[in-house]
């Protein structure tokens, strides 16, 4: 035991004097976190957009206004004329403009219909199709208010109700999948690392002439990244609850759990990795493109798994990040219990065991 | 009773396809306990292999190593806990400090700096008013007293030091060898390898390894005796036209810079006024010649040409 403790002891000097990794290790998190929260952000916020206003009236007035003030629009343009529409999109900013036509109200007074056109620039699609269904809603709200109390015979009114993300945040989606993203590198990455700078410094020789069992050498490895990560999981869940306003809706003993469990998956795969690999450079870029890659494109987080080819989908499966990120998901965000994720736990603990097992039986007690 | 049995170790390594390495081929030889045994031989010649199949890190082709009694391979466990094993290369955790890497390595072994710091005392005490150094800021000389120190910590029966003076300059080099003397007596046996030829003398007995075979295995001075031909240093102004010249008499079976000599090795029958005369005749007029007692390079490189 006592051989056990000056190991975990060594590993943390290592750890403590590598003071750039140091950093890197625990500035990760909280500078991705950061950067998904604010900066890489797929909602719409802000889109620049255009008015041409053939009538002037009071109609479009407040229309114009309500849509300005808006927080998805910032109206920049007033546009004279048909003829400039185009040259606004060219202008490359523009993100949607609208035309009145002449004597909206008028119209709508009297002839009880009228159009809006809503032009888009289409390039990014998905921009496009958020801004028209904004809109939209903004022209539909004041068409509602129009209405007031008169009853129409027949009416078939929508209610939509966006269950456990209501104002469809993005941080929603991130905040399990980057917790599932640093847990793979800080784990898989700096494990297999650590054990793969023994061999090439030459220590790992002398390791191995000393009667220390392989077990102890890998658990002694992996024992401080196992605490190094649990303060990762504790400082994105603080960050994402107080500053990203995302709450953990499920019990948090849960999502600890599975956490340190899929913590120790991503350290077994680090010590697998070690275990076949021989200079440092090698173990990063296994983790890196072998790792890091597939968690990102296969858990779910930034493509829904549900729109890949089958192929792609079958390949997903072998993917613990996606498991976890699925967990995180169901226990942080929609706040389930084990009983609605019992299935994917098991998976991961399956995945843990094999991986352990393979590694701890690979570990090679002689060189080369 | 021999502490280190080497029985007929056949070692290849395949390099790219086909070509196979042998690194080492039937190397048999015993060291006693308490001896301070030597295998001297250049690079390539085999020695890390040698070192590696004794310390159980490699498994050899064919043929059988035990250490203590304990047999390398099936026992490997036994023979981790009782010997101590310093690599060619620098292997401590340079960022962690002198006193952190003996109290790691002593930790690891189950034993304690106090336990055995009688054993290390005369070493570390020359490296203690560092102690809180970082091992990667240490001297190379240093460095080696440090590995020695965490290599010995365990009182280990066997010593096994793979190139440990390689790299160290000479005065480090010859406090190591001190050193070893002192281990010595102790009881410890102790391999050394090392390519110097000149650390051949400070051994009890030496094995040549050149190419994965054993030249010679016995003490340096019956190595040196068995030298039976006449050798003599030449030393002149022009040494690399002299050397050029040499090597085209006829009474001269070989020749080869040593130092600031170049030594002679003469056919039989031959003396040393005949090599006077050559040379005189070749114009080195001012050629010192005087005769040369063999010592074990002149006899490792007479046991490579006779191979």
């Amino acid at each position: 035991m006592k051989q056990f403790f000056i190991f975990v002891k060594k590993e943390f000097f290592h750890i403590w004097r590598d003071r750039r990794t140091l950093l890197i290790l625990f500035g990760m998190p909280i500078v991705q976190v950061m950067i998904f929260g604010f900066a890489l952000t797929n909602e719409v916020k802000n889109s620049k957009i255009g008015i041409l206003d053939l009538s002037k009236d009071e109609a479009t007035a407040t229309l114009s206004q309500r849509i300005s003030a808006s927080q998805y629009f910032d109206l920049v343009e007033n546009l004279k004329s048909s003829s400039d529409i185009d040259a606004s999109f060219r202008k490359g900013d523009t993100k949607m403009v609208i035309v009145f036509p002449e004597h909206f109200r008028e119209s709508l007074l009297h002839s009880n219909s009228v159009q809006i056109q809503l032009i888009a620039d289409a390039s990014d699609p998905n921009t496009a199709t958020t801004l028209i269904n904004y809109a939209s809603a903004i022209i539909n709200d004041y068409q509602d208010e129009l209405m007031g109390e008169t009853k129409l015979p027949y009416t078939i009114t929508t209610q939509t109700r966006m269950l456990y993300n209501p104002q469809q945040k993005g941080a929603y989606n991130f905040v399990p999948g980057v917790m599932a993203m640093i847990l793979m590198l800080v784990c898989t990455m700096m494990t297999s690392i650590a054990i793969v700078k023994e061999k090439e410094t030459g220590t790992m020789e002398v390791l191995l002439v000393s009667p220390l069992k392989p077990i102890m050498v890998i658990l002694a490895k992996a024992v401080p990244y196992l605490l190094l990560s649990i303060i990762n999981i504790i400082s994105i869940l603080l960050l994402s609850v107080y500053v990203l306003d995302v709450p953990i809706a499920g019990s948090l003993a849960l999502l600890m759990f599975t956490s340190i469990l899929f913590i120790i998956t991503s350290l077994s795969l680090g010590l697998l990795i070690s275990s076949f690999t021989a200079s440092q450079q090698t173990a990063m870029l296994i983790s890196l493109m072998g790792l890091f890659m597939p968690t990102l494109l296969f858990s779910g987080f930034m493509f829904p798994i549900e729109n890949m080819p089958l192929p792609l989908q079958v390949i997903s499966n072998i993917v613990p990040a996606k498991w976890y990120y699925y967990i995180v998901k169901s226990v942080m965000i929609k706040g389930l219990g084990i009983e609605a994720i019992w299935h994917e736990v098991l998976i991961l603990t399956g995945m843990t065991v094999f991986l352990l097992t393979v590694s701890i039986k690979k570990y090679n007690v002689r060189l080369a | 009773m021999s502490s280190v049995i080497v029985n007929n170790i056949i070692k290849t390594y395949s390099a790219e396809k086909k070509s196979v390495v042998n690194a080492l081929n039937k190397i048999s030889f015993e060291v006693d306990k308490g001896e301070l045994f030597g295998v001297i031989g250049p690079d390539g010649a085999g020695k890390t292999s040698l070192f590696r199949i004794m310390t159980t890190l490699l498994i050899a082709d064919s043929g059988t190593a035990s250490v203590e009694g304990f047999d390398t391979v099936k026992d490997y466990k036994e023979i981790r806990k009782q010997i101590g094993y310093m690599p060619g290369k620098f292997s401590l955790y340079q960022d962690l400090s002198v006193e952190e890497n003996l109290e790691f390595f002593a930790t690891i072994f189950n034993t304690s700096i106090k336990e055995n710091y009688d054993l290390i005392k005369d070493i570390y005490g020359q490296i203690e008013p560092f102690k809180k150094r970082r091992a990667g800021k240490l001297s190379g000389g240093m460095k080696q007293k440090l590995a020695l120190c965490c290599a010995l910590i365990h009182r280990p029966t066997v010593l096994f030091l793979d190139e440990p003076t390689t790299g160290v300059d000479a005065v480090s080099r010859k406090e190591f060898w001190e050193m070893l003397k002192q281990l010595k007596k102790q009881g410890i046996t102790i391999l050394v390898s090392t390519p110097y030829m000149d650390e051949a003398s400070l051994c009890d007995r030496v094995a040549l390894l050149q190419n994965g075979s054993v030249l010679s295995i016995d003490t340096p001075e019956k190595i040196t005796k068995q030298f039976a031909k006449q050798l003599i240093a030449v030393k002149t102004e022009n040494m690399y036209e002299l050397l050029q010249s040499l090597r085209e008499c006829t009474e001269v079976e070989n020749v080869y810079p040593f130092g600031e000599y170049h030594h002679v090795v003469l056919k039989s029958n031959r003396t040393i006024n005949e090599v006077q005369q050559y040379v005189s005749a070749h114009g080195f007029k001012d050629a010192e010649l005087k005769p040369a007692t063999a010592n074990i390079e002149d006899c490792f490189i007479e046991l490579m040409r006779n191979q």
